[in-house]
């Protein structure tokens, strides 16, 4: 089969076919239509909620709380993984802790932070800015520990200061991991974001489903699931495209090599 | 600094560090006073009241069910799923789009629609819940793995007529199987993720649940001891898998660390 119906062909056809399932299993009542909403009900009930804006204001709700999560989480994880990283006895010292809570579900915080912080931008932050933290840090922390010593001893050799080597060695070749964190905590700061909105009613995606569901308008809620799979993924295809411009000049991206 | 005293300082560094961060939050909460950040002292022995082990069977128990029947089943799935379309490009290209959108959704985003399909917010429904968003790190470990098998041994394989199911269990399965089990690691983190958020959304069981009844009561302690106990199960799990896979990767460990990835 050439290349082009491989790549393009099917892919196209295979998301129809599915499209064409959902309204099939929906219409013949294989499931009820009122517990599966027919796709062209669930498109019609998107496409009427994309011209009202208060869609698009939740819709950059969930997307203020993510980006502010994420870049708050690189503003912390990355200078402190880097210190961490570049000291065996700092790293040995923050073992245990870090050990300790990077396994924690920043789920569980949920209850907590509704009842100290409260149902507002803050906790949604912080619960996207938590989950976030810790992928970024552990990805800073091997990217620095694993910079070429033999590279760090030639800057010393040519008597770079240690701001410099830091800039001219040890942040590009750590470029490569911190950029898998930043992927890896995107999608989890946009989790966290959507899930302070369901659970704590933080304006946003998340609350209007939480609304939707409450009044049991079942098409909208399908329409708004829909909507928010959109979202996550072209949050992770931007990402994505970052990576690859950050990363242009590194052996990983080259053609050909995937 | 001799290398020696260089060491010791590190270990004794590795064991001062959290006692003194644990010591920190006794004395602030000691100094604050606020019942909303009970002292650590207090949350150990709430812990020890509801956890060990007066509520466990009847809320720990039904939360590590879900984890272990749900993570089973996006195991399987995920493995038999990923080998077939690690072998078949025009396969992979016809399921990319689906598990691209569907790793991507916050999951979350499909609770309420989880319900609504299965008509339970039991087992049913947390098991399915669970199992569906822990496959897609299987799967899409198990296709990389796949694809990543040298060439040559299949070829070699077909070339000495060994039929498509051998080839399939003898050279295919165990090739992919250190990347099955990455993948398998992060399902098993996701899934307490999954477990805490869907027992928290509606349940009748379980941490989350407990959870939910501190957070309507205004109940600080049992909240703290369950934050607690997801921490400490999230750790175990780890911990257990770790072992589980040193054991049954043993065969491949020399290998790998001739070839680090």
């Amino acid at each position: 089969m050439p290349d082009w119906v491989v790549s393009v062909v099917v892919p196209v056809l295979s998301v129809l076919a599915a499209l064409g399932l959902w309204e099939l299993i929906s219409r013949t009542e294989v499931i009820s239509q009122r517990d599966l909403p027919a796709m062209s009900t669930t498109v019609q009930a998107l496409w009427s909620m994309v011209q009202t804006s208060a869609f698009w204001t939740a819709l950059g709700e969930t997307v203020r709380g993510w980006a502010i999560g994420l870049g708050l989480a690189a503003a912390l994880a990355i200078p402190i993984g880097i210190a961490l990283g570049s000291s065996d006895f700092a790293a040995s010292a923050f073992r245990v802790p870090i050990e300790f809570l990077r396994p924690i579900p920043s789920a569980a915080l949920i209850p907590l932070l509704f009842l100290t912080l409260g149902t507002n931008l803050k906790s949604e932050v912080f619960l996207a800015t938590f989950g976030a933290f810790w992928p970024l840090l552990v990805q800073t922390m091997y990217g620095v520990h694993d910079v070429d010593p033999i590279a760090i001893d030639t800057a010393r050799s040519f008597r770079l200061g240690r701001l410099e080597r830091l800039y001219r060695v040890t942040l590009p070749s750590a470029l490569p991991y911190i950029m898998t964190g930043v992927r890896i905590s995107s999608t989890v700061a946009l989790i966290l974001a959507f899930t302070a909105e369901l659970f704590m009613g933080t304006p946003g995606l998340g609350q209007s489903l939480n609304q939707v569901e409450t009044f049991g308008l079942n098409d909208q809620i399908y329409a708004l699931a829909l909507a928010t799979g959109f979202l996550g993924v072209a949050i992770h295809f931007a990402v994505t495209a970052l990576e690859k411009r950050v990363l242009r000049w590194h052996p990983s991206q080259r053609k050909g090599t995937a | 600094m001799s290398p020696r005293a260089y060491r010791s300082a590190k270990i004794a560094a590795e064991i001062t560090v959290p006692i003194l961060l644990v010591v920190a939050w006794q004395l602030y909460t000691v100094a604050r006073d606020d019942p909303k950040f009970p002292r650590p002292t207090t949350i150990l022995a709430e812990f020890q009241d509801l956890w060990l082990f007066s509520q466990f069977d009847a809320h720990v128990v039904p939360s590590l069910e879900r984890i272990g029947l749900g993570f089973a089943i996006a195991v399987v799935l995920g493995v038999a799923l990923g080998i077939p379309l690690g072998l078949s490009r025009i396969g992979r290209s016809a399921a990319m789009p689906h598990i691209e959108y569907w790793r991507a959704i916050p999951p979350p985003a499909l609770l309420p629609i989880s319900i609504i399909l299965l008509h339970s917010i039991g087992n049913l429904q947390k098991v399915s819940f669970i199992a569906f968003f822990c496959i897609f790190p299987v799967l899409l470990n198990t296709i990389y793995g796949v694809r990543g098998i040298e060439p040559t041994l299949i070829d070699t394989a077909r070339s000495y007529r060994v039929p498509a199911h051998e080839r399939i269990r003898r050279i295919v399965f165990p090739a992919a199987l250190p990347q099955i089990f990455a993948g398998m690691r992060t399902s098993l983190a996701l899934a307490v993720i999954v477990m805490v958020l869907s027992e928290y959304f509606s349940s009748t069981s379980g941490v989350g649940y407990v959870l939910l009844i501190s957070k309507n009561t205004f109940e600080f302690k049992p909240m703290w001891a369950a934050i607690l106990l997801i921490g400490v199960l999230g750790y175990l799990l780890n911990l257990l898998f770790l072992l589980v896979e040193r054991h049954v990767l043993a065969w491949h460990r020399g290998w790998r660390a001739a070839t680090p990835l």
